[in-house]
């Protein structure tokens, strides 16, 4: 590991204004921000990141969650996962979010991982943690490993012939279905950004993840009032029972009237690029009847566009199973 | 060992003693140090000479003598040290405070075998930067309890047998400690989903759920 300096900063707008002069606030950054630490630190030890300075925000105030006025919920970037996955307001309007939460990590990385943080988790692409390996999104140009390589756990929707890294997150799977918007500062200036925005597509450009400039520091994010009446449900498949990454996940937010679907929405992980929002599926289940062959309908929409690598083939009907599994469990408790 | 920064540990001192004085590992740690010093002549020099030393006991071993000042409570004290500022808490607790009871296993918080409670919850010490940790109220096995004054959880391991080689154990534990504050539900399956974040290699898994389960009803039927 690269040594370092530390700065701890009290207020947000110093810290913010610390990590201004970066080249960028993407991979490779030589300013980064540290919160839990838990995927900075292992990808340090990996010299995958290299920052010269490292600038704590253990010590800013954004670590509350409070109830809006319009019903929403503001959490503070620095909510702990556990915390957040424990809070009575999401346990009880956002059951989504709570599961999601509580499916990632282990019990010690939950209450280590901060809501931004986990918003900026890195891929596990192997040839991304391995400094050995071609990897465009942590050397341009290098090339894609995984490509022609042990591709299984990776993406096959919103790849490019330059990366197929999986983002690996279950917190913003729950948070892009339920439509959460990022709240950033740089300096003095502030902006939001709505979660289906924030996060881009490798294109030729993989090692750019999101819309963050240098100095931007997400202080919390934001989620709509709940739907009334609305059921909400994360399904996640993977290797093992716990502890491990999702081969496929899914968020699902409905809601039924009339024996009809008058709310949908979904998104999914361990398939995408990003946390993948499906308005295909949600058009597809718009008034829907709650039968077995309209969810799959759904699922079919979802994963129309999914391109599967030699290894990872078997993820598109995985992918599709999830969802339609998801939604009948989600209508069968409304 | 991964990081460059260990290689400044105190030489020629005992980790405190754990379970059993003057052991194996005072003589191994002994026997460490003198071939350290025989083949590694640079590195011996980084470490001021004895005589200009202050006074210490031994289980506090000499700090490195350049990084940044942190001060660390850890088992309620106080510990004031130079830091290299990549000393994960894990090497910080066990090359420059002697306390060896967390152990390193993956060092990449994959294992568990490191958990320690900061502020009262369970953590991975592998992904933790020290110098991150002033102010924090920092508990290691060793301060949970001790031979003659076991917690609960330490004596319901023993009880249970939950344990084969041991290295896992004490990471084990501090992680069983903590979920005993932790919302988790009545059943077997409860307790091995908020446990998973700690990989036991011998398989002792069902005579940890038992040691845990068990005191989970103590306090139960206490109450």
């Amino acid at each position: 590991m690269h040594t370092f300096e530390l700065t701890r900063p009290t207020d947000v707008t110093s810290a913010a204004t610390a990590a201004a002069s970066a080249n960028t606030a993407q991979q490779g950054a030589e300013i980064r921000f540290i919160a839990g630490g838990t995927t900075l630190i292992d990808l340090m030890k990996l010299n995958v990141e290299q920052p010269h300075t490292l600038i704590d925000l253990n010590r800013l105030p954004l670590g509350n969650v409070e109830t809006l006025p319009d019903g929403g919920l503001k959490i503070g970037a620095m909510v702990r996962n556990s915390d957040l996955a424990h809070h009575p307001a999401v346990l009880r309007d956002y059951p989504v979010l709570s599961q999601a939460l509580l499916s990632g990590a282990s019990a010690q990385l939950r209450n280590k991982a901060t809501t931004s943080g986990n918003l900026l988790q890195r891929t596990r692409c192997m040839y991304f943690r391995d400094t050995a390996m071609p990897c465009n999104k942590r050397e341009p140009g290098s090339g894609c490993g995984a490509i022609n390589g042990a591709n299984r756990m990776m993406a096959i929707l919103g790849t490019s012939e330059h990366c197929i890294a999986t983002n690996p997150s279950d917190m913003n799977v729950a948070l892009t279905a339920l439509e959460a918007t990022i709240h950033i500062q740089n300096g003095q200036a502030t902006r939001s950004v709505p979660i289906n925005e924030f996060y881009v597509l490798p294109g030729d450009a993989p090692q750019r993840e999101t819309v963050l400039e240098p100095g931007d520091l997400i202080t919390h994010v934001t989620l709509p009032a709940p739907v009334a009446n609305s059921k909400s449900l994360y399904l996640k498949l993977r290797d093992r029972a716990s502890y491990e990454f999702a081969l496929a996940s899914a968020a699902v937010i409905v809601k039924i009237e009339s024996n009809q679907l008058s709310y949908a929405r979904v998104a999914l992980g361990g398939v995408g690029t990003k946390p993948w929002r499906s308005k295909e599926a949600e058009q597809a289940l718009a008034g829907a009847t709650l039968s077995e062959s309209s969810f799959r309908n759904a699922a079919e929409a979802a994963l129309h566009g999914a391109r599967p690598q030699s290894q990872n083939g078997f993820k598109i009907e995985l992918a599709k199973r999830c969802l339609t599994h998801a939604l009948k469990l989600a209508t069968q408790t409304a | 060992m991964s990081d460059d920064v260990n290689k400044n540990k105190g030489l020629g001192t005992d980790a405190p003693s754990g379970f059993g004085s003057s052991s194996r590992r005072a003589f191994l740690s002994r026997l460490g140090s003198v071939g350290l010093l025989a083949t590694t002549a640079p590195l011996a020099r980084a470490v001021p000479p004895a005589t200009s030393e202050p006074p210490t006991t031994p289980s506090t071993p000499t700090p490195p003598q350049t990084g940044l000042p942190v001060t660390l409570l850890i088992n309620g004290t106080e510990h004031k040290l130079q830091l290299d500022p990549r000393t994960t808490l894990l090497d910080c607790l066990r090359e420059n405070i002697g306390l060896t009871g967390t152990k390193k296993g993956c060092d990449h918080g994959q294992c568990g075998a490191c958990t320690v409670h900061i502020n009262g919850r369970r953590v991975n010490s592998c992904l933790s930067f020290a110098v991150m940790h002033e102010g924090d109220e920092i508990t290691t096995i060793e301060g949970l309890g001790q031979p003659g004054n076991l917690h609960p959880m330490q004596a319901a391991f023993v009880a249970c047998d939950g344990y084969q080689c041991g290295y896992c154990t004490s990471g084990q534990i501090m992680s069983a400690a903590a979920l005993m504050n932790e919302p988790c539900g009545p059943h077997d399956a409860d307790v091995k989903e908020l446990m998973s974040g700690n990989i036991c290699r011998c398989g002792a898994y069902s005579n940890i759920v038992a040691a845990i389960q068990s005191v989970r009803q103590k306090k139960l039927s206490a109450s």
